[in-house]
């Protein structure tokens, strides 16, 4: 016998929604499996990974702290992703909003101006833009591929951040630490919840997550997207620019990547550093996945993500194993989305093998 | 012996180059079968703890390589069950893979980082070797050095001048032609991820046996991805390959050559660094302008999944 997968008639929309929860599902067995191998014991393991992170309040407030950024960059990500625009780049744009919205802080250092911290968010996004702008003038004017020169220049603000933190923005009175001064109170976040760390990005996440829900589903626009990713030809006998997609699709990753930098920085952080981001940006690209490019989903697969980011942490205090366990879930668990995907478009029936 | 300044950065750009040129050569084959892999950093990166890991077991740099090799098909393996058998788009499955691979090697290499392995003599060609300027830096490199060079005669030859390698770039041009007269469209494209998967792995392996020689998280730092743009700044063909990996090999030890000339001018080590990534979209971008040079150079079904029976 020989499993084979025919194509259904009409995609399926149960599977849609139940591959994501498969995928979990597979994660979770897998993850048993894992600490197994690694000699330890997989029920231990399960709980300490999956729900020694959420056994109190505060636990449960630093999820939505580590959710908040994964949401912005995820909902900015999907708008693009659903026109076939594959950002990657956003853990660069992340950095370069946080360097944009930063400079700020650190300029107007002693100021008290209660518009001195909208000012920051907003160069955070217009810095995450200028950043995913270069790939999208790139795509568009010289047809350059978007994929590879976004990835490219993560590198490039990962250096730039460098610099900035070991050369012109170092702390003079800092002990010769990669770090900026911390910044002022006006320059800060007001924390949301007391207490706890969650901060006020998490209100600009939920508006993100409304906001991208409405131009998606509820603009002409949104529409526009969604056509041009799922039809092309269609989309542009309808006279849709492709260009403008490109465009769209990229300004919105960057924007987002912008907020949330400028959020860690100005929010938990306190300062510049050179460890601004673990990988949000790229993580962020499994949230969209996970969550289907739909906020709704993105809502609850940045929640999952952040989990296992804290999992990573406990894994590293409990069972002395290295936090990056947290990326190996996070990769382990868009293979399983990629691969129970096909239950969408296909069923799997058993036939005899051919001889 | 003592190496002039020419040759010591002719040496060096060889040797940065050396893993691009291996990891490129893997990757054009796997897209002239049609399948767009981006999960070259992530295999680089397994790749290089695998084969560091053993080396260190071992002491046998030798098995070291053949380790990388093993783990690169095994992480290629994956890919190709998402892509080839579950038809999961390619781009997200390459995705998958760099970001599954560069977890994994860090997970994997924790408890291996400083720690360095001893430097492996290189082996020096008689006779070659010899030649003024050129003879040390091109004759007395490490066993890869010569692959690399080998690997390029071989793929241009079998893409080419064999039937097989007509028969993938078939399958690549068109996978329902190729179909219809009876070639396993999946199990050639199977074949091409799988040496797209060993080459990288060996690339990897390059760098944490032979080049740094130890293991650091994230030390294949984007050189997966430079190796995917170097496949199309050499519009698909093998001889150009090497011409771009020495090219971004002479960007990525500029710092060699700032030191070297005796300059006085202060450049800041991070601007120097991001030159290979800055001259990677700068080249991406004077290939890609010309629309038709692209169109008509890359694999025609790239990066389109293909149903049997469909």
């Amino acid at each position: 016998m020989w499993l084979k997968f025919e194509p259904r008639p009409e995609p399926s929309r149960v599977m849609t929604y139940l591959s994501p929860l498969l995928a979990v599902g597979l994660m979770f067995l897998s993850g048993l499996i894992l600490f197994l191998i690694l000699g330890k014991s997989p029920v231990e393991g399960f709980k300490v990974f999956f729900m020694n992170p959420l056994r109190d309040s505060y636990g449960v407030a630093e999820l939505l702290l580590k959710a908040t950024p994964l949401m912005l960059c995820a909902v900015g990500l999907s708008v693009g992703f659903k026109a076939n625009v594959w950002n990657i780049g956003a853990e660069g744009q992340l950095l370069i909003g946080a360097l944009a919205g930063g400079w700020l802080a650190l300029r107007f250092e002693g100021s008290h101006s209660p518009f001195l911290l909208p000012a920051m968010i907003l160069a955070g996004a217009l810095g995450g833009m200028l950043w995913a702008a270069i790939p999208a003038f790139l795509r568009t004017r010289f047809n350059a591929n978007e994929i590879l020169t976004s990835l490219m220049l993560v590198y490039v603000a990962e250096l730039m951040v460098s610099w900035l933190v070991h050369g012109p923005w170092k702390d003079p009175d800092g002990f010769n630490f990669p770090q900026t001064k911390l910044f002022s109170a006006a320059a800060t976040l007001p924390i949301l919840l007391t207490g706890t760390r969650v901060n006020a990005a998490l209100l600009f996440a939920l508006v993100a997550l409304v906001v991208g829900w409405v131009f998606m589903n509820r603009s002409f626009m949104g529409y526009q997207m969604k056509v041009a990713g799922q039809a092309e030809f269609a989309g542009r006998y309808a006279g849709f620019s492709a260009k403008r997609s490109v465009w769209i699709g990229m300004l919105a990753g960057g924007a987002m990547a912008g907020v949330a930098g400028i959020s860690e920085v100005a929010g938990p952080i306190g300062q510049i550093t050179e460890h601004i981001s673990p990988g949000y940006g790229f993580a962020a690209m499994i949230v969209a996945f996970v969550g289907r490019l739909s906020p709704i989903g993105i809502l609850f697969s940045s929640l999952l993500m952040a989990l296992l980011y804290m999992g990573g942490e406990q894994a590293q205090q409990y069972l002395n194993l290295p936090s990056s366990i947290s990326k190996v879930f996070q990769g382990m668990l868009l293979f399983f989305l990629l691969g129970s995907d096909v239950f969408i478009n296909f069923r799997p029936r058993l036939v005899r093998r051919r001889k | 012996m003592e190496l002039s300044f020419f040759s010591s950065i002719l040496f060096a750009t060889v040797v940065a180059g050396t893993p691009l040129i291996i990891v490129a050569l893997g990757e054009l084959v796997t897209e002239k079968s049609g399948v767009l892999n981006l999960g070259a950093e992530g295999i680089m990166s397994v790749g290089a703890v695998a084969a560091f890991a053993t080396a260190h077991h071992t002491g046998s740099p030798t098995l070291g390589i053949l380790a990388g090799m093993g783990a690169g098909m095994l992480m290629s393996l994956l890919f190709g069950i998402s892509a080839l058998t579950l038809m999961a788009n390619q781009v997200a499955s390459g995705l998958a893979l760099s970001i599954f691979g560069v977890g994994l090697s860090a997970f994997i290499g924790k408890p291996y980082e400083s720690i360095a392995l001893a430097s492996v003599t290189p082996i020096r060609i008689p006779l070659l070797s010899k030649i003024p300027l050129l003879g040390p830096s091109l004759f007395e490199q490490q066993g890869l050095v010569y692959f690399s060079w080998a690997l390029i005669a071989a793929v241009a030859w079998f893409l080419y001048r064999s039937r097989a390698g007509l028969v993938l770039r078939a399958v690549g041009e068109s996978p329902v032609a190729a179909h219809s007269i009876g070639y396993g469209v999946v199990r050639i494209r199977y074949q091409a991820v799988l040496f797209g998967g060993a080459m990288a792995g060996i690339g990897g392996a390059f760098l944490s046996v032979f080049y740094t020689p130890m293991w650091v998280e994230g030390m294949v730092a984007g050189r997966g991805w430079i190796a995917l743009s170097l496949v199309v700044f050499a519009t698909w063909r093998p001889m150009r390959v090497m011409i771009g990996a020495y090219l971004f090999g002479g960007c990525m030890i500029t710092q060699m050559f700032v030191q070297g000339s005796g300059a006085r001018i202060s450049i800041p080590a991070q601007f120097l660094s991001s030159l290979p990534y800055v001259a990677t979209i700068l080249v991406l971008v004077l290939i890609s302008r010309n629309r038709s040079t692209i169109r008509i150079n890359s694999p025609a079904s790239l990066g389109q999944p293909f149903l049997p029976d469909a």
